[in-house]
């Protein structure tokens, strides 16, 4: 099939952008969305221009490093799909499709396609972690966790962390890829230790870089992997808790300072 | 020369034991005083950062992603492997280590092994403390299933994504240790260079990929965690950014490369579909617990494979290897499905597959629990290929997808370059020949979180109150110099051919003339032509942009350019294995029946290739195997 692709360059973050028009022919059904970019860059850099920057990696769906937004839709038309599984046969010869980076205040555009993601990283070191210091783990089966509550915790757990719920929110918010960490970490017994002060760090860091959530669900439309809103209440509901657990936040720090030390 | 391993003496089930308590150690108010730089941040390279940060030491992470979370080992599949017995199916540390080393043709170190089969048990309890979610089952404990060349079901898992869940989980902690600050991470960096003073790993030289500036660091201990170099083959399960530049750099500055024609073909990948692909993909070789292989009986049988009655179907890995049958080991089943092809019972529009059916398991099972069991490897299937896996067969033909082969290192997980550990794919150590499924998760893990957090003291103990090197030397002004000529060269070919061109090409001369099958004639042949190609592609290349800016077409043609180097050495390494063994399987050394004919007394070593300059035929060194408890013999999988 032919296609015709309107694609964002932007030389850097400085760059002001816009929309360059190429023409995509021979493309065939079994090639992948970013198989396709790779024949548009091979021509073009035999052109003499340079190739269209985009981040992908494992193209199988799973490392969450591509991403763009594909006719207005993060990931293209397909549910549940990401840009690098989306393959051609759900385009129609003739068709004419626009491609942007995400589109996020917390995500600069670091040239063409590529963003700058690492505000996730910043949460998930904020207190997407339980404190597990290599070697004193006990026996993995001490503890048996209902297979229901293991298997939500991984449904949150496939988060792979691509950004398309922020690409998606009208506001740029993150609570979807945040209450998909916190609530694999919560619900699990593993994470009780840690549960309030971990909601608590990973908001508050949260808040720091993206939009406040208003409940559009665009996000869980978005997502690749189909993690559900409902976590995101899971993780307000914690949140409020939060507030009234913090034992050091209620006693006041100073009081359970000098509490056991030494 | 002949390599020592420092293998510690003593009983094999008490070498570990006693060799962490022979070590040295640096006590905990002395770690802060060294600097330790880990080079990628896949599963050994996280789980090394995380740790070695938990212990106190000042550890610098460096990865080429934009987040550490995206390293390879996200995309593994199917599990991860540990010797509990919680099955009580007879499994022990002894069996998993015996599975190993048959499993890889006897080909690897025995210590290192037992080791591996000893930790292997820890692993799984420190990824469930972290929060890990392995599947279980309704009574809340820990499930299990079976992997092949083995007749135990000791693998755990995830789904269908138990690397991802095991990478967040490594991840995870690492950025634990980065909030506390032990831990200094540098994503979108690429390691262009290793550093090498006196003799000794000093530090390296990385690039920032947004901005281009080489930045020189320096410490009393470098880990490589880069992962193996399948991508030299182009087309490969590997994600596209894998390359083998940080192991390829170490060896031109004298650290060496073992067993380079040790490299994996998996049996069951999705089969090309045209000249466009850019990366072929694993359906996870869980899927042979319940999946049939099979071809027609007929040759170039058009029919559609429901149209083919039960008694018109071979299933021929259940025929030729009725005691292990669908689970036979990678080598082995790949090998067969290339028979199988080759002879001109393939399936398909292109004729490059055989069937994986799940008729069997569905009428058995019923489709819920086939579902639960791999329903994202089904969606995943149907994604790509366009059918219904739970309707039709799986068409599934063999891809690259694991290198055993990799830095030489000791049992210490120490390079021949003191000071440069080496750890996860990276390194050759304990697969031999033939990797098992589910075995590259538990050595990631293994190296990183346990093995090397307890060697590396032993190293670090020494140097207790020297500073790091001084990063303004002559060793660190050369190796930035040379950096930054390299780039300014392929930048500056502007040559007619794009470096994917020249990739493919070579990808398809390897995996001609050294991919499933070699033989001495096309492997003479393949060398010269990669070194003609070598010689073109740093005329002919066309690297447009700059090097001060994000320049993704830069990035791959260095790595490109390593990929040429280690494609001669891949095939002078399987030029002169005179034998075949797991993974590499010479057509002139076979039995009558087609199966793998090793040369155990010729050729019973690891062959460890010391690099003598670009085009030049590397040297070899030698380490002898010695098979105290698990005896050679010819692998029997019937």
């Amino acid at each position: 099939m032919n296609l015709t692709l309107k694609v964002w360059r932007q030389r850097g973050p400085s760059d002001a952008g816009h929309f360059e028009a190429y023409d995509a022919p021979g493309i065939t059904e079994d090639m992948s969305f970013l198989e396709m970019l790779d024949v548009v860059n091979e021509q073009l850099i035999h052109s003499g221009r340079e190739a269209i920057a985009f981040d992908h990696d494992c193209r199988e769906g799973i490392c969450g490093s591509c991403g763009m937004v594909i006719n207005g839709k993060p990931h293209g038309p397909k549910k549940l799909t990401t840009t690098c599984q989306l393959h051609m046969r759900n385009f129609r010869d003739g068709d004419s499709i626009t491609v942007e980076p995400w589109r996020a205040a917390a995500f600069p555009v670091v040239k063409d396609l590529v963003v700058d993601r690492r505000p996730f990283d910043a949460i998930i070191q904020a207190g997407g972690w339980i404190t597990a210091p290599t070697g004193g783990a006990q026996d993995a089966n001490l503890t048996p966790i209902p297979k229901a509550v293991a298997d939500q915790a991984f449904d949150a757990a496939a988060c792979i962390g691509c950004g398309a719920c922020v690409a998606a929110c009208p506001n740029g918010a993150a609570q979807l890829f945040t209450s998909a960490k916190a609530a694999h970490l919560n619900l699990l017994p593993q994470g009780q230790p840690e549960r309030w002060s971990r909601v608590t760090a990973m908001v508050d860091r949260m808040e720091e870089y993206f939009g406040s959530c208003t409940n559009y669900g665009e996000c869980q439309q978005a997502c690749p992997k189909g993690i559900s809103i409902d976590f995101i209440a899971m993780m307000n509901r914690d949140y409020l808790k939060a507030q009234f657990k913090d034992r050091k936040r209620l006693v006041g720090a100073s009081d359970l300072a000098g509490d056991g030390a030494g | 020369m002949t390599l020592d391993a420092k293998i510690p003496p003593g009983p094999i089930q008490e070498k570990w034991d006693n060799h962490r308590f022979n070590t040295k150690l640096v006590a905990p108010q002395n770690r802060r005083k060294f600097d330790v730089i880990v080079v990628g941040s896949g599963l050994a390279g996280a789980s090394a950062g995380a740790t070695l940060g938990e212990l106190g030491y000042n550890v610098k992470v460096f990865c080429f992603q934009d987040s550490p979370r995206r390293a390879h080992s996200i995309a593994a599949q199917g599990g991860i492997n540990a010797a509990k017995n919680y099955k009580n199916d007879g499994d022990s540390v002894y069996r998993l280590f015996y599975d190993t080393i048959k499993g890889g043709d006897y080909r690897s170190r025995e210590a290192n092994v037992y080791r591996l089969a000893q930790i292997s048990t820890s692993i799984i309890d420190q990824c469930v403390a972290q929060g890990v979610p392995f599947a279980r089952e309704y009574g809340g404990l820990l499930d299990n299933r079976s992997f092949g060349g083995t007749q135990v079901s000791r693998t755990f898992y995830a789904r269908g994504q138990t690397g991802q869940q095991l990478e967040l989980g490594a991840y995870q902690a690492l950025m634990r240790q980065v909030e506390l600050g032990t831990v200094e991470l540098h994503s979108r960096h690429e390691m262009l260079e290793i550093v090498v003073e006196d003799g000794k790993a000093a530090g390296i030289i990385v690039r920032d990929l947004i901005t281009g500036e080489l930045t020189r660091h320096s410490a009393h201990a470098v880990v490589l965690a880069t992962g193996g170099y399948g991508n030299v083959f182009f087309l490969s399960t590997q994600a596209k950014g894998c390359n083998t530049t940080a192991i390829w750099r170490a060896h031109r500055k004298g650290a060496y490369f073992a067993n380079p024609c040790y490299t994996q073909i998996h049996p069951t990948c999705i089969p090309v579909s045209g000249d466009h692909q850019s990366k072929l993909t694993l359906m996870s070789e869980s899927l042979r617990n319940d999946g049939r292989v099979w071809v027609p009986v007929k040759p170039d049988d058009r029919r559609k494979p429901g149209d083919i009655p039960a008694a018109e179907r071979d299933y021929y890995l259940e025929r030729r290897y009725p005691a292990f049958a669908n689970l036979v080991p990678r080598d082995v089943a790949s090998r067969a499905a290339k028979e199988r092809v080759d002879a001109g019972y393939g399936v398909g529009e292109l004729k490059n597959g055989v069937y994986l059916d799940f008729g069997d398991a569905i009428h058995r099972l019923g489709r819920t629990v086939v579902e639960q069991r791999y329903g994202n490897l089904f969606d995943m299937y149907a994604n790509i290929a366009g059918e219904d896996p739970y309707e039709s067969p799986m068409r599934i033909y063999p891809a690259v997808h694991y290198t055993m082969g990799g830095l030489w290192v000791d049992y210490n997980l120490m390079s021949n370059l003191p000071g440069l550990f080496v750890v996860g794919e990276a390194n050759f150590s304990d697969h031999g020949a033939n990797r098992l499924g589910a075995s590259a998760l538990m050595q990631g893990l293994a190296d990183g979180y346990f093995v090397l957090p307890a060697t590396i003291s032993g190293w670090l103990a020494d140097q207790l109150n020297q500073p790091a090197p001084s990063t303004t030397s002559d060793a660190f002004n050369e190796a930035a110099d040379a950096v930054a000529e390299r780039i300014n060269t392929l930048l500056t070919v502007n040559g007619t051919r794009t470096v994917d061109s020249f990739h493919r090409e070579l990808g398809q001369t390897l995996w001609d003339n050294c991919g499933m099958a070699r033989n001495a004639a096309s492997l003479s042949d393949a060398r010269k032509k990669i070194s003609e190609l070598r010689e073109e592609y740093w005329s002919d290349v066309r690297v447009l942009g700059d090097g001060q800016s994000l320049n993704q077409s830069l990035e791959k043609a260095g790595r490109v350019a390593d990929f040429f180097e280690l494609g001669e050495l891949l095939c002078q390494d399987a030029l002169h294995r005179e034998e075949s063994c797991g993974g590499h399987f010479r057509e002139e050394h076979q039995t009558p029946d087609g199966e793998a004919k090793r040369d155990d007394d010729n050729f019973a070593y690891v062959a460890a290739w010391e690099f003598q300059g670009t085009g030049s035929k590397a040297k070899l060194n030698k380490e002898d195997l010695e098979f105290e408890y698990a005896h050679p013999s010819q692998r029997s999988y019937k």
